[in-house]
């Protein structure tokens, strides 16, 4: 481990650790250590997000340094062996609602957690959330929403879900602005979590890893 | 004896003035973001509303007699927006029949309107820049906009005039000159609504909420520029542009703000707070980004005679002790769900706190349940005056039985 580009990535120094990291690729180190270091490195961001050192935007940053120097050390991985995944996760935003912001930073804090992520998007019905669980089947469910209208969207889906006799084989957390216990009690999901960081931790909980 | 349109509009008038200036009033004011809730009341869609004056009016009014809150919020500015939406074939929002079915309410369609190598255009001539770029990313009909060169050097004689002027005879330039007209009769429509319901709800009693509006110039970047990402990583990448940015669009907002006021002939300018919140930056980025700009801008606003009223959406507990820096007694801070009982340790003697009652509880709890936190934050909020009852944020989906508890209790246990 190059504690150095760990130090930088996670110091969300951009310039200095992409610099380090093309000196390293011009001098031929493995890149598939590069990619674990920098991966460490965003280990060591999600704690600081949880301890209240990290906020959104921190984290938007760590994400934009991890895909610049994926894009830099990728052509250079022979195949893309990304290893075994912790657990499948589906996640999307109910119907009615378009916002994306927060479901795209619990799926990317998901995805470097380890787990294989399926993001199908926003405004998202509720057949469509059946039918994406019936193919995938995941291990939990990421309900997003920011609007009030939300509510009875994630309400619904649930309903659906459940009347596919698909509930018990999962967990259902569902997270954006109004929500709260007492949205999670009114949609009947399993849990919610106020951020990214709860989000990855729920999964952790309840699939492992 | 009934009490008159008159007494009662300056019974409620005073009554928010009075908790503004931390005076104890006669009870606690109550104030709603109203939203859509009016059009779910009444049984009619969002987009009915969003098209039709008529309806609004019935709506708006239904909602305003029948829970008679302190002051009213002129809808037809933010509701009535259908006809010139789609005289523009707007882009950064979707709503009933443009990508969104008829009873959902609009939502911002997030982008980078303002690429980031675009900051010095901006900078430079920001006028210039709105119309020849911007428009044209937000309004599909103002495309042909791209084609014109830029204004500033159409001068005089022989400066410009002679062949400065050829672009206009484009016809996307037509096109969108066409639409401008189109979109000028929708605009002095609404604003005839907007006067017209202005003028009956004054006759009717109830004095209107805000005057103005207007944003923090960092809301204002990130919201419509540069996008929620964009901006986040320009506190990284070019903290330097970005605060020049805020600055330029300082006076803008307070223009906006000034001239809202003057012509609705009421005082308190509403801020939405946006992209502030505690977990949108942190501390050190609040001090260096967010605050300063909206701090000139408030002062500056106090220092014209009008009533800077903030919205801080989400949890912004740990800003206190920050915002509570403005004259005391001068502004009104609505609080979605910020810890209120910090909240009001810090602005006790500083600023009149607005809200806090969640949504959730009153889109999917009972009348109890809304009865035992208005107590609550009475009991927190409103020792000394200084609080003003209101949900979290706009009601729209809150149902109807928790919204009547709400007042009903309000204004019987709110009584000082």
């Amino acid at each position: 481990m190059d504690t150095k580009l760990v130090e930088l990535m996670a110091d969300l120094m951009e310039d200095e650790v992409l610099a380090l990291v093309k000196e390293k690729i011009a001098q031929g180190d493995d890149p598939t250590e590069i990619l674990n270091d920098a991966r460490t490195a965003m280990e060591t961001v999600g704690k600081r997000f949880e301890t209240c050192e990290y906020f959104i935007p921190d984290l938007m940053m760590a994400g934009e340094i991890l895909k610049e120097i994926s894009d830099m050390v990728k052509p250079l991985l022979e195949k893309s062996g990304t290893g075994t995944k912790k657990g499948k996760v589906l996640i999307g935003t109910v119907a009615g609602d378009i916002h994306d912001i927060g479901k795209d930073i619990v799926t990317f804090m998901l995805d470097v957690s380890g787990f294989d992520v399926l993001d199908i998007g926003i405004d998202v019905p509720v057949q469509t959330f059946v039918d994406k669980i019936k193919e995938f089947q995941p291990q939990v469910v990421g309900l997003s929403g920011f609007l009030t209208l939300a509510f009875d969207s994630m309400k619904k889906t649930i309903e659906a879900i459940e009347k596919e006799g698909l509930r018990d084989k999962l967990k259902i957390m569902i997270g954006g602005g109004q929500i709260d216990d007492t949205v999670k009690e009114y949609v009947g999901a399993d849990a919610f979590g106020k951020d990214a960081v709860a989000g990855v931790q729920l999964c952790k909980q309840w699939i492992g890893g | 004896m009934t009490e008159s349109a008159a007494e009662l509009f300056a019974q409620r008038e005073k009554r928010i003035s009075d908790a503004i200036a931390l005076r104890v009033p006669d009870r606690v004011p109550i104030l709603v973001f109203f939203g859509f809730f009016p059009a779910r009341y009444a049984g009619m869609t969002v987009q009915e509303v969003m098209y039709d004056p008529d309806k609004i009016w019935q709506a708006q009014t239904k909602a305003l007699f029948d829970f008679q809150p302190d002051g009213d919020q002129n809808p037809y500015l933010l509701r009535y927006l259908g006809p010139i939406l789609e005289t523009l074939d707007f882009k950064q929002l979707m709503w009933p029949g443009h990508g969104l079915t008829s009873d959902h309410t609009y939502q911002f369609v997030e982008g980078e309107y303002m690429k980031a190598d675009e900051y010095d255009a901006f900078l430079s001539d920001p006028t210039d820049f709105i119309i020849r770029r911007y428009w044209p990313r937000i309004c599909g009909k103002l495309q042909g906009f791209e084609k014109l060169p830029p204004l500033h050097n159409i001068i005089s004689y022989y400066m410009g005039i002679p062949t400065g002027f050829g672009a206009f005879s484009l016809p996307e330039v037509i096109e969108a000159l066409e639409t401008l007209k189109a979109a000028g009769q929708e605009s002095a429509r609404i604003g005839s609504y907007v006067r017209k319901f202005g003028v009956e709800m004054k006759e009717a009693g109830y004095p209107v909420q805000f005057g103005g509006i207007c944003q923090a110039p960092y809301d204002t970047l990130g919201d419509f520029f540069r996008g929620t990402k964009g901006i986040m990583l320009d506190m990284y990448r070019r903290p330097e542009t970005l605060i020049k940015a805020c600055e330029k669009l300082l006076p803008f907002m307070l223009e906006m703000a000034v001239a809202g006021t003057k012509i609705s002939g009421n005082p308190r300018v509403f801020i939405p707070i946006h992209k502030g919140l505690d977990a949108f930056m942190s501390l050190e980025q609040f001090k260096k980004f967010f605050w300063p700009t909206l701090r000139d801008l408030m002062v500056a606003l106090i220092n014209e005679g009008l009533v800077p009223c903030p919205l801080w959406e989400g949890d912004c507990t740990s800003r206190l002790d920050i915002i509570k820096d403005i004259p005391p007694g001068k502004a009104c801070y609505a609080l979605e769900a910020t810890d209120i009982v910090k909240a009001k340790e810090a602005f006790r003697d500083r600023v009149c706190i607005r809200g806090n009652l969640p949504l959730s509880i009153l889109a999917t709890g009972t009348p109890d349940d809304v009865r035992a936190h208005c107590k609550k934050l009475i009991d927190i909020a409103g020792p000394g005056g200084g609080y003003i009852m209101d949900a979290s944020t706009g009601l729209d989906d809150a149902k109807a039985e928790n919204v009547r508890a709400m007042f009903e209790f309000t204004k019987e246990y709110g009584v000082y």
